[in-house]
């Protein structure tokens, strides 16, 4: 009766191995790590600033980031979404150099600007369009701070290879949220006079991500 | 000489304008680069481009104004030697 039979703990091996291959089948969820390095340099943030005297409008071009997007359990939503600060750019130079300059965003030393989700809320879809509040951590000059955004995820089934002329196949992720930071917050020359650079920054953030399928 | 000093000052002062005029009369700061937005059809996000380009702004005209009006003064300045030797 003790006598162990050589034959279960070989044929439990492979249940398990089965039953681990089914769990991370697709078959189980649709969960797609969308890539938001972007070759076209159509991703962007947009930051306005209007001061009584100045209004300030920028853009930011150098994005990264990956993000876990499940069409159908949107709620699950994790991801990164980087911003490189020498990107920044706003169309006067000696401003531009000013704005990336140690007062300001100290691009040298926080080479980055991150924003990481942490929860998604309040999910409604329409169509190919989800809408949701994303708590996120924003990090920005050295500080990090959890802020609750508004926005959108589109997800564009099979559009991959519209875009890569034919070269990759897959899905794709558009991901828009517009939000305001407070300068101060984030302790971006508070000193400087709000008559002439506004403490609200005010942020567009318009980015698309690539799942290629093998 | 003054009268050259006024010459060379109201030349300025027309260039200023003229240039601030003919790049759009912008009423900020003179900006070095353009940018436009446009769309991507795939993924209908709205992005800028930009390109060089010159567009004059506030600074360069009250600059051009203000330098224009500091040649304008010298010239009145030296309008006789006795004049200005007298104010000092």
């Amino acid at each position: 009766m003790n006598k162990k039979n050589p034959i279960l703990p070989k044929a439990g091996r492979v249940a398990g191995a089965c039953l681990g291959l089914l769990l991370a089948s697709p078959l189980w969820g649709a969960s797609q790590v969308f890539d938001f390095k972007d070759p076209k340099g159509v991703n962007n943030a947009v930051f306005k600033l209007d001061a009584p005297l100045e209004a300030i409008n920028g853009t930011a071009s150098g994005i990264s980031g990956k993000v876990t997007f499940d069409p159908d359990a949107p709620e699950r939503t994790q991801g990164k979404i980087v911003v490189e600060t020498a990107s920044m750019t706003v169309p006067n130079p000696m401003m531009k150099q000013h704005m990336l300059g140690g007062q300001w965003m100290d691009a040298e030393k926080h080479p980055e600007i991150t924003f990481e989700a942490l929860k998604v809320a309040r999910v409604q879809r329409d169509g190919d369009h989800v809408t949701a509040q994303v708590t996120g951590r924003l990090a920005m000059r050295g500080v990090a701070r959890e802020l609750t955004v508004p926005v959108k995820f589109t997800h564009l089934k099979d559009k991959l290879g519209a875009r890569t002329n034919g070269q990759m196949q897959g899905d794709l992720l558009v991901i828009r949220a517009e939000f305001k930071v407070k300068r101060a917050d984030f302790g971006i020359n508070p000193a400087a006079p709000t008559d002439k650079v506004a403490e609200e920054i005010a942020i567009t953030l318009s980015v698309a991500g690539a799942a290629p399928r093998s | 000489m003054r009268r050259f000093l006024r010459q060379l000052a109201l030349g300025l002062a027309l260039l200023s304008g003229a240039v601030w005029l003919a790049t759009g009369a912008h009423r900020g700061w003179t900006h070095t680069e353009i940018t436009e937005m446009r769309l991507d059809a795939i993924t209908g996000i709205e992005y800028p481009e930009t390109r060089k380009g010159f567009v004059a702004g506030l600074d360069l005209l009250g600059g051009g104004l203000g330098v224009a009006a500091v040649l304008a003064g010298l010239s009145f300045c030296g309008r006789t030697k006795k004049s200005c030797q007298t104010e000092r």
